[in-house]
């Protein structure tokens, strides 16, 4: 079985204050440490799992600056056979259609039976990816990916997609196929000390536009549907109430709230 | 001239590897650990299969084949979250399996460093005894050889790891004669768990490391093959003085990480708690305090990292190794003494993590040589 996985380097933004930077597009990430996103890393276990009972290779693909290598080299650690990063400036600015253009360029050349993208990123959220990546591939695609059984055949799946309150919906998709993992599938693995040296070995083929046969115009910002305009921080107070008062007075206020919507 | 000290994406990534298992397998259980002091299996188990009770040795010996940088990041990332999950790593490599590697024959390593290394059994070091502490040379136990066997008689007190039930094997130093000159011959003998003669007392109960195995050996005609002997005969007292330096090195970076750990509550703590109407961490006197444990940190962990890279370079480093031990325990004092402090009376409850990053600081000025010893090696090196 050939396994293609994307992952993508995100900025870990939950315990930090995120400020918007001076071209208001984008956010000040000088403080802020970075790593797989979530659904990626469990994307990458699923891959690797699949890998090691029914044999095959294990892609890793990231689309992005020399530091998505560290990224790119824990997947191969973990697992993964081979690598590949898409580096060009002609990528900046694209939205998730545009992304998926060029992963859809890089896989096009690769045998494959099943690529695994994460659901959602952590950072934009677009949650576009594993579908564009399906339609421009031309090959069926789920998303919310919570369970994957290849049939006998080794031509089908049986994969179960997360619905609201964790509710699972089966299908049964043929391969080749593109699935978008949800977090939660499995339990992802740490690498070992070893696997971490063997990886550090593996080269990491790098792709511009042009290697892919894409034109600039095709994807970044110029090949985007949509653009992104400006960032705004939330604004406080309208949606949230904040109860003013000393501690008895609010506890009192939270009560009667409480009550008052039924949830104690 | 190359002066970036920055790691290499191998020793990034596998600080973020042991990061990672440390928040996620350790971290939702250091509440329980330091409560009951129950021995961490489970957790050191899995160290285990992930090759961190081998770190530095080859792979050959079943260790992961890293070195001794990539064991200081390991056991300063384990000590960010437990101090207790950390030195029972650290004994276990530096002192119990340390002399199975280097001066262990292939048959000893074969036999007892793999296991080690693998994490299948967990090694020990007995050193100290209750008249030899600073001491060392002092040692009163004794081994004499009789009939192709070792005959050990007496006692070692503050050993790590020799009661749990993963515990394998400890090696001690014995007097096994009287030289010429009048001194002692010191020698180097390991005992496997189980043989008769050989007991284990009950744990201590101890200040803080309170899920790390501290207990006192007693050695009643303790019958081990003349085999057992480490490297050459005297050559105990220079053999663990050898492994000393290699675990001064790692307990400065226990130090860092338990310092690191009290900072990161500190700092998140001053961001959160108000007094007079702002958040502590802007007043002078709170963010002053910080400013200084993060610089702090910063120095100790560039001098435990130096001492490391000049092991790994095979070059001399006893005196970089006890300073980097000495400034760093000193400095983790400092630092969880006023993370303490920036918790206000909060910092003095059990229930907060500062508490126990204190009551963990404390032994680093003490095991491994005290800061004493510290001093009085380093003035040896000055050449005083
Ligand atoms: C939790 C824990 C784990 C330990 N694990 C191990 C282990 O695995 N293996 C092992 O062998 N040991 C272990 N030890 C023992 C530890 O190494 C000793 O406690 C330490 O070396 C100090 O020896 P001591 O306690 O006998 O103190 P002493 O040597 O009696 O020292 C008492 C005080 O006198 C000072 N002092 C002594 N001599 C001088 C001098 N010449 N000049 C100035 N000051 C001096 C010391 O610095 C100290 O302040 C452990 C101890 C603890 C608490
Ligand atoms: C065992 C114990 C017994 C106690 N018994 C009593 C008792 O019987 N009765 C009672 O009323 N209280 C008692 N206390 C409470 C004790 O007096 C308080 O804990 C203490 O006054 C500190 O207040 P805090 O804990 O809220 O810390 P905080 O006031 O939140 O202080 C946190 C940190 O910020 C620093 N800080 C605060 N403001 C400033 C500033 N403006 N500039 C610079 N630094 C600042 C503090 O010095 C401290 O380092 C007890 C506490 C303990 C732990």
């Amino acid at each position: 079985m050939n396994l293609v996985v994307c992952v993508k380097r995100v900025p870990d933004t939950a315990e930090s204050e995120v400020h918007i930077d001076a071209s208001g597009k984008d956010i000040d990430k000088s403080r802020l440490s970075f790593g797989i996103n979530e659904c990626d890393n469990y994307a990458v276990e699923e891959a690797i799992q699949i890998k090691e009972r029914l044999g095959g290779t294990v892609t890793v693909i990231s689309l992005g600056p020399k530091e998505n290598d560290e990224v790119i080299r824990m997947a191969l650690a973990k697992g993964g056979d081979e690598a590949i990063r898409l580096e060009d400036e002609a990528f900046d600015g694209g939205d998730g259609f545009a992304v998926a253009k060029a992963l859809a360029a890089a896989i096009k050349g690769l045998e494959f039976d099943i690529v695994f993208t994460g659901a959602l990123a952590d950072d934009d959220g677009y949650a576009v990816v594993p579908a564009a990546l399906g339609e421009l591939l031309g090959v069926p695609h789920a998303t919310y990916v919570k369970k994957v059984e290849i049939l006998e055949d080794g031509k089908r799946a049986k994969v179960g997609r997360e619905l609201e309150g964790g509710l699972l919906e089966f299908l049964e998709i043929e391969l080749p196929c593109v699935l978008g993992i949800q977090t939660g599938i499995n339990e992802p693995r740490y690498a070992s000390f070893k696997g971490i040296k063997q990886a550090a070995k593996k080269e990491i083929a790098i792709k511009s536009a042009a290697d892919l046969g894409l034109d600039p115009s095709e994807v970044g910002e110029s090949g985007s549907w949509a653009v992104l305009e400006k960032f705004t921080p939330p604004v406080v107070g309208e949606m949230a109430e904040i109860l003013e008062g000393d501690p008895e007075e609010t506890a009192a206020k939270l009560a009667a709230i409480l009550k008052e919507k039924g949830l104690v | 001239m190359k002066m970036l000290f920055e790691l290499d994406e191998e020793k990034r990534l596998f600080r973020q590897t042991v990061r990672d298992f440390a928040e996620q397998e350790i971290r939702p259980h250091v509440d329980r650990l330091w409560e009951t002091g129950e021995f961490p299996y489970d957790i050191v188990r899995k160290m285990g299969e992930l090759g961190l009770l081998g770190i530095p040795w080859p792979e050959e010996y079943g260790g992961a084949g890293g070195d001794y940088l990539a064991y200081a990041i390991a056991v300063e990332e384990l000590a960010r979250v437990d101090g207790s999950c950390a030195i029972t790593v650290e004994a276990h490599i530096s002192l119990g399996s340390a002399p199975f590697y280097y001066y262990g024959t292939e048959e000893q390593k074969r036999e007892w460093l793999v296991p080690l290394a693998q994490g299948r059994i967990l090694g020990s070091f007995g050193l100290t005894e209750p008249e030899a502490g600073s001491d060392a040379g002092n040692t009163k136990t004794r081994a004499e050889l009789k009939d192709g066997q070792w005959v050990i008689n007496g006692t070692k007190c503050f050993i790590t790891n020799p009661g749990t039930e993963m515990s394998g094997v400890v090696t001690i130093t014995a007097v096994t004669g009287i030289r010429p000159s009048g001194k002692k011959e010191i020698s180097n003998i390991f005992i496997p768990k189980g043989t008769p003669g050989y007991n284990i007392a009950p744990k201590y109960k101890k200040m803080g490391w309170h899920a790390s195995d501290t207990r006192e050996l007693n050695f009643v005609d303790c019958k081990v093959p003349e085999s057992n002997l480490i490297g050459k005969r005297g050559e105990g007292f220079k053999q663990f003085l050898d492994c000393l330096d290699g675990g001064r090195i790692a307990i400065a970076a226990l130090a860092v990480g338990t310092a690191q750990g009290a900072f990161e509550e500190a700092l998140r703590y001053a961001k959160e708690r108000v007094q007079f109407g702002q958040p502590i961490g802007k007043f002078q006197g709170v963010s002053f305090k910080l400013a200084d444990m993060a610089t702090e940190i910063e120095i100790a962990r560039n001098m435990a990292y130096k001492a490391a890279a000049m092991r790994d370079a095979g070059v001399p480093h006893t005196k970089e190794a006890s300073m980097a031990k000495l400034f760093a325990s000193e400095m983790c004092m400092r630092t969880t003494t006023q993370a303490v402090q920036i918790f206000g009376g909060y910092g003095f409850m059990d229930e907060y993590p500062v508490s126990r990053f204190f009551r963990d600081a404390k032994i680093l000025e003490i095991g491994e040589g005290t800061s004493e010893v510290q001093r009085m090696v380093i003035s040896r090196e000055l050449g005083l």
